[in-house]
């Protein structure tokens, strides 16, 4: 299946019958497979009902393929029959985990990049490609912590797990910002040594300052608005890498479709201003 | 290029997951210089608060009842002795009925676990496999010799039970409807009756025989067995009565003739 070159939504269960009518050319939705891994019932049909009238991308926020261990088999399995239901145009995973030794934590949760971790990553990775029959894309997460021990930058690190898997990137460029500001880096330089030719996605979302040390740590909460800085940052970003399929991600504080939907908008327009360049 | 660090991923994770659920852990060496930045809070804070707004989530009448804040309290304290287990949330809590029968500060509410039970029930009846509900036409065509001698299959979304403990159904359906629960009402036992037989969940009050009748077909019993063990329950019962319960709430799926 080919990739539509453009904005989509990130879809919760409160819009379902707005998403289902909504007329807009190319629009497509995105969700979380993990909240569809049921054995029937009305959310299983909801997610049909919208898989017939728009293009579904599978966000997965639980693999835990940054772990010491292979993907849970059944998560992977459950994760194998959805994406054989429901077609989805798109497949991606975080370069995080959330499972360790039998607990689930839902988060992403950081890791040293080393050559040690990029192969057991590759090595889960390439696990996952099989199972689902695709290529998937690798999302860079939000950052919080200073870490030592990198030996590899975090561009270098996802360049290098698509060459040795095939996998393409799904770019964030909110959690760009976030973990710029958060570990001191300029999140400009970060998006120009991005490896553009892998980017089969690109997240936008809306981030908040930290209860309690403010403006120096900013959190990744999916509960406001695309941020002026982060929609001048994409706008850099499709400068440089031609269109791609875009994502307004929201998870929280959910506003009404149609307030989404205008981001969406804004989102396609920056998508199609290259080729309106070009022509 | 800063030295590779000699700790494999295993060992970095094992460190990271003690600081996550306990604050007071002293960290790894290796950990020390993480565990010692306030923004390690936020990991701290996202699971905590992940795993939270899942159980308020899945057990909504519970929340209703207790308020958000008390909810919130305990469901924490839960979340430290319970994680998750499953990488995803949407059967998270399958304990917690236990939980709150065992849990102090509950001790003057003894029909929260009961309700936190229903609240499981819905959940299970939500995300059950779907399937066709039994016709009614088809039990009304059998022979009384062939209806005795049949299975009875529960529909795979029904769920149900007898709560001796009070009248925890109605508690349950004032608290999950979201409408007032106003209105006087007897203390004494009850059951309910969960199914799903085409898109929304449904429930009704069950007694006691109801209960009995389905815990046999569920067993594997024939429907004279489980007439005989409703009639154990409730020597009373109104057999007839009972099945045409189960047939208008769509609780079978199926029958099959040995």
């Amino acid at each position: 299946m080919i990739t539509p070159l453009t904005a989509g939504l990130g879809l919760k269960p409160q819009h379902y019958d707005a998403a289902l009518a909504c007329p807009a050319a190319g629009v497509w939705f995105e969700v979380h497979p993990e909240n569809y891994m049921v054995a029937g019932g009305p959310r299983l049909a909801w997610i049909e009902a919208i898989r017939a009238a728009h293009p579904v991308s599978l966000h997965g926020v639980a693999l835990s393929l940054a772990a010491d261990a292979a993907p849970d088999a059944g998560h992977l399995s459950r994760l194998a029959d959805l994406v054989g239901r429901l077609e989805p145009t798109l497949v991606s995973e975080h370069l995080a985990w959330s499972s360790w030794r039998g607990a689930y934590f839902p988060d992403l949760l950081p890791f040293r990049r080393t050559s040690a971790t990029l192969a057991r990553i590759a090595a889960n990775i390439a696990l996952t490609q099989d199972a689902v029959r695709r290529r998937i894309a690798i999302e860079n997460p939000a950052h919080y912590l200073h870490i030592d021990g990198h030996t590899w930058s975090e561009t270098d690190f996802l360049a290098e797990l698509s060459r040795r898997t095939g996998c393409g990137l799904l770019l964030d460029i909110n959690n760009v910002y976030v973990s710029a500001n958060n570990l001191g880096y300029s999140a400009e330089d970060y998006l120009d040594g991005f490896p553009t030719d892998f980017i089969m996605e690109i997240h936008l979302a809306g981030h908040s300052t930290d209860a309690n040390l403010g403006a120096s740590l900013l959190v990744d909460s999916h509960d406001a608005p695309v941020a002026p800085a982060v929609w001048k940052l994409f706008e850099r970003l499709i400068r440089r890498s031609g269109p791609r399929p875009a994502l307004i991600e929201r998870d929280d504080k959910l506003p009404a479709f149609t307030t989404l939907f205008a981001e969406r908008q804004r989102a396609e327009a920056v998508l199609r201003a290259p080729i309106a360049q070009a022509a | 290029m800063q030295p590779v660090p000699t700790d494999p991923l295993a060992q970095f994770q094992d460190g990271f997951v003690r600081l996550l659920l306990d604050p007071d852990a002293p960290p790894d060496p290796d950990l020390a210089a993480l565990a010692a930045q306030p923004a390690f809070a936020v990991y701290r804070n996202t699971v905590m608060k992940g795993c939270i707004d899942a159980l308020q989530a899945n057990f909504p009448a519970v929340a209703r009842l207790t308020g958000e804040e008390w909810f919130r309290a305990a469901a924490a304290i839960y979340v430290r002795e319970t994680p998750p287990a499953q990488p995803t949330l949407l059967h998270y809590g399958n304990n917690f009925a236990d939980f709150l029968a065992r849990f102090p500060p509950a001790a003057e509410l003894p029909y929260l676990p009961g309700v936190a039970r229903l609240d499981g029930y819905w959940t299970e009846a939500h995300t059950a496999a779907d399937a066709a509900p039994l016709d009614p036409a088809v039990v009304a065509a059998l022979s009384p010799e062939k209806l005795a001698s049949i299975l009875l299959h529960p529909h795979p979304a029904a769920r149900w039970g007898w709560f001796a403990e009070g009248p925890i159904y109605t508690i349950w359906s004032r608290n999950r409807a979201g409408d007032s629960p106003d209105g006087a009402f007897d203390w004494c036992a009850e059951g309910a009756l969960l199914s799903r037989p085409r898109e929304a969940v449904r429930w009704r009050a069950l007694g006691r025989a109801g209960c009995a009748f389905l815990d046999a077909c569920a067993a594997g019993a024939t429907a004279a067995q489980a007439t005989a063990a409703a009639l154990r329950s409730e020597h009373d019962a109104d057999l007839a009565g009972i099945m045409q319960a189960l047939l208008e709430a769509g609780a079978l799926a199926g029958i099959t003739s040995i």
